[in-house]
């Protein structure tokens, strides 16, 4: 008998085991209606809404600028709730693409555009904000066009620029100066020859974190923006072109020019993008090709967190002698919030006042970002970035970076393939091959 | 071989306690089993089957697999350089695993199991690597290889000598090197562990039968010790393995597999196509690929070394 009791308490144990566990969502699906009942019987705005936001600005002032906008406006708006989640850049990709595949965004996230994007809005993962921005005509009409429209998809707005910028060599003036260099190269070929100089002086030229892989795409997508112009490189995208073009290739031969003469930091294979900024942060590399993001980031991970201070100075990418490319058009991209596709209005009225003027301003005072709203440019009082903002308004023709514009694999194709470049086992050939082969693969 | 006889009467014994179920035993078993049995079929058998679903398609994750492609994926993959690199890197990694750490943790497990002073303080030092997650061990070991003399604590010794710093892991001929390192930093202590709770028991009337019979150290570490370390021997030598053919943490954080895919394992290569190139089918491909390794190796492993332990050992 006992052993009979026994079986029928273990049944009954799993049993109840089970219907607890299954009665556990009932019990946590109560509270919101009782929540909700209050709320309608008082005003309806006052309904509690999260609004969840990741961004990846983890150093200061922009992490406490951001902290401080939604303070401000949870202060305003007492029903909103907003949750941040800062993450690292390289952490940020991974763990945005786990929650894109089960397929909940958070409600604002960062975004760079391009292919990435695109295929975001393709899966249906963003939520299209081209009535609310219509609603508004004079937010809209704040926006930098060509900014406005890297967050778009065959017309549609899912998402908003924050900052816009360009890559561009950030140069050492003391240490060109110490090497005899009177004025910054204009032209590849005398941008070799200060490379040159630079090496006999016994300075290391130029830094790069091309453990990152990314760092190093920005030479050859420039090189290949001067050498093989709009036209081939749209022809290469439109399928009507090949990446295979001897442009292309070229580009890679430009590029081996550069890495025979040895002008990179030790360890340069191995090294990550902090340690690039580290590097000439600390003004122990002469130049280092970086976007808009170099002079706070170089501050954040130099020894004395001030970077090298008034010695900064910036030069466009030098000109390739009979490259299709003007030597004004520049590479670049910046940074935006894209509207996940379960976001409540909420999020989009708080992303209008993160991109309101005076906000903008405060990021532009800070050094945080270039501005992409008129009027925010008042906020720029560092020299560099007024230069930065001046050269990339005066560029005829503006690229998004390559591995962002490309669609991922081809994007991660190019940065593995460059760095193939880098380390001395790829050929130029094999480059635009790899290239080729995945945008062919991608755009069937 | 005199103990052979009584084996029989184990078995026997086993098979007479556990012999008639009754059909009320039968419920009792599979209702407790079965909160374990869900969980295993939901988070370990449903992935593997997904895993094979996609793996016949061409996915980028976002959306449902529409893209048949049949076998090409697993064709792409054993043509990819890439993929045989990782697999030559993933096979070095064994030898050494096999051949260099183990080996140096049962050294170690021999001597803080001696009665040395102070060994449980040296027992514990061992053994604290292990207990530091994989992301701190990583970390830490690239902040011990940066290339920078003012920053990395072995290139400033490297530079103190008189020599160049070293490129640790951005020379594509040390990284696998540099890494492995890392790696036995961190799991040594495991198999020491291991080793020591083997040890314990190895009756120590043998090993003094033996010095009375005359048996010097070597000997007695060689014709005793050894083989009645036997079966945990195997065990270590089992989990080494297959912890090396899923080696990832240490080395995505340390070099994403780089520089050129020269630290590449098979478990990178499979993150890099599914979470950095978003083909995913692609990813699940070597994710199969890796999980018939793992499979095939076990299956050959255990029917190689099924011998029972006495036999081998004495």
């Amino acid at each position: 008998m006992s052993r009979k009791t026994y079986l029928i308490l273990s049944v009954l144990l799993i049993v109840s085991f089970a219907l607890t566990a299954c009665g556990a969502p009932a019990a946590t699906q109560a509270p919101p209606a009782a929540t909700e009942a209050p709320a309608s019987t008082e005003a309806p705005a006052a309904e509690p809404v999260t609004v969840t936001w990741w961004h990846i600005t983890t150093k200061d002032p922009g992490l406490s600028d951001w902290q401080k906008m939604a303070d401000d406006y949870m202060a305003a708006h007492p029903n909103v709730k907003i949750e941040i989640t800062v993450l690292e850049n390289e952490a940020f990709k991974t763990k945005l693409t786990t929650v894109m595949q089960s397929g909940d965004p958070p409600d604002i996230f960062q975004s760079w555009g391009g292919g990435t994007f695109n295929q975001q809005v393709q899966a249906g993962l963003l939520k299209d904000i081209t009535a609310d921005l219509e609603a508004d005509p004079t937010w809209r009409d704040s926006f930098a066009p060509g900014a406005l429209g890297v967050y778009s998809f065959e017309g549609k707005n899912y998402g908003v620029p924050w900052d816009m910028g360009m890559v561009g060599f950030w140069y050492n003036k003391a240490l060109f100066e110490q090497a005899g260099i009177a004025a910054p190269p204009a032209t590849w070929t005398e941008f070799l020859g200060d490379v040159q100089k630079l090496k006999d002086a016994g300075i290391t030229p130029i830094s790069i974190g091309e453990g990152d892989k990314w760092p190093g795409m920005h030479f050859w997508n420039y090189l290949a923006t001067r050498i093989c112009g709009q036209a081939k490189f749209e022809a290469a995208m439109a399928r009507t072109g090949s990446f295979t073009d001897p442009c292309f290739v070229e580009a890679g031969t430009k590029l081996q020019e550069l890495v025979a003469l040895e002008p990179f930091q030790n360890g340069f294979l191995g090294a990550v993008h902090d340690d690039m900024q580290a590097a000439f942060g600390n003004g122990k590399a002469a130049m280092e090709l970086s976007g808009q993001w170099a002079p706070s980031t170089q501050a954040a991970n130099s020894a004395d967190q001030k970077g090298i201070g008034d010695n900064l100075g910036l030069f466009g990418f030098p000109a390739v002698e009979g490259g299709a490319g003007e030597g004004t058009d520049v590479v670049g991209g910046g940074n935006g919030f894209a509207i996940g596709k379960n976001a409540e209005p909420e999020a989009v009225d708080f992303v209008k006042y993160l991109t309101s003027v005076q906000n903008q301003t405060t990021i532009a005072a800070n050094g945080s970002g270039i501005p992409v709203v008129k009027g925010a440019e008042a906020g720029l009082t560092d020299p560099n970035m007024l230069q930065v903002q001046q050269t990339f308004a005066a560029a005829k023709y503006f690229q998004l970076y390559y591995d962002q514009f490309l669609p991922p694999a081809t994007g991660s194709v190019l940065n593995d393939s460059v760095q193939g470049l880098f380390a001395g086992t790829l050929t130029p050939e094999q480059v635009a091959q790899a290239v080729e082969d995945s945008v062919a693969q991608e755009m069937k | 071989m005199q103990q052979l006889p009584a084996i029989p009467d184990i078995l026997k014994l086993k098979r007479v306690s556990g012999a008639p179920h009754r059909l009320q035993d039968t419920v009792l078993i599979a209702l407790f089993l079965l909160p374990a049995l869900i969980l295993f079929l939901l988070f370990v058998i449903y992935p593997i089957f997904r895993s094979i679903y996609f793996s016949l398609f061409d996915w980028n994750g976002l959306g449902p697999a529409v893209d048949f492609v049949g076998l090409q994926n697993f064709k792409d993959i054993l043509t990819d350089q890439v993929f045989l690199k990782a697999f030559k890197n993933i096979f070095l990694i064994i030898v050494f695993s096999v051949g260099v750490q183990l080996p140096l943790a049962l050294a170690l497990a021999v001597m803080v199991g001696r009665d040395l002073p102070g060994r449980g303080l040296f027992r514990t030092i061992f053994f604290m690597p292990y207990v530091l997650s994989e992301i701190n061990v990583a970390i830490m070991w690239m902040l011990l290889y940066n290339p920078d003399p003012d920053r990395g604590l072995l290139n400033a010794i490297v530079v103190a000598l008189g020599s160049e710093p070293i490129g640790w892991l951005s020379n594509t001929n040390l990284v696998l090197f540099s890494i492995f390192i890392a790696l036995t930093w961190k799991y040594f202590g495991f198999h020491m562990l291991l080793y020591l709770a083997g040890l314990q028991n190895i009756p120590q009337e043998l090993e003094e039968a033996a010095r009375i019979d005359g048996a010097n150290s070597f000997q007695n570490f060689f014709y005793i010790t050894l083989p009645l370390l036997g079966s945990t021997i195997r065990t270590s030598v089992y989990l080494s393995v297959l912890g090396s053919i899923q080696q990832f943490i240490l080395v995505w954080i340390m070099t994403k597999g780089g520089p050129v895919n020269a630290s590449e394992t098979l478990a990178t290569y499979m993150y890099r196509f599914g979470f950095v190139r978003f083909q995913l089918g692609y990813g699940s491909a070597v994710a199969i690929y890796m999980f018939l390794l793992c499979l095939i190796f076990s299956l050959l492993y255990q029917r190689l070394t099924r011998q029972p332990d006495y036999l081998t050992g004495l």
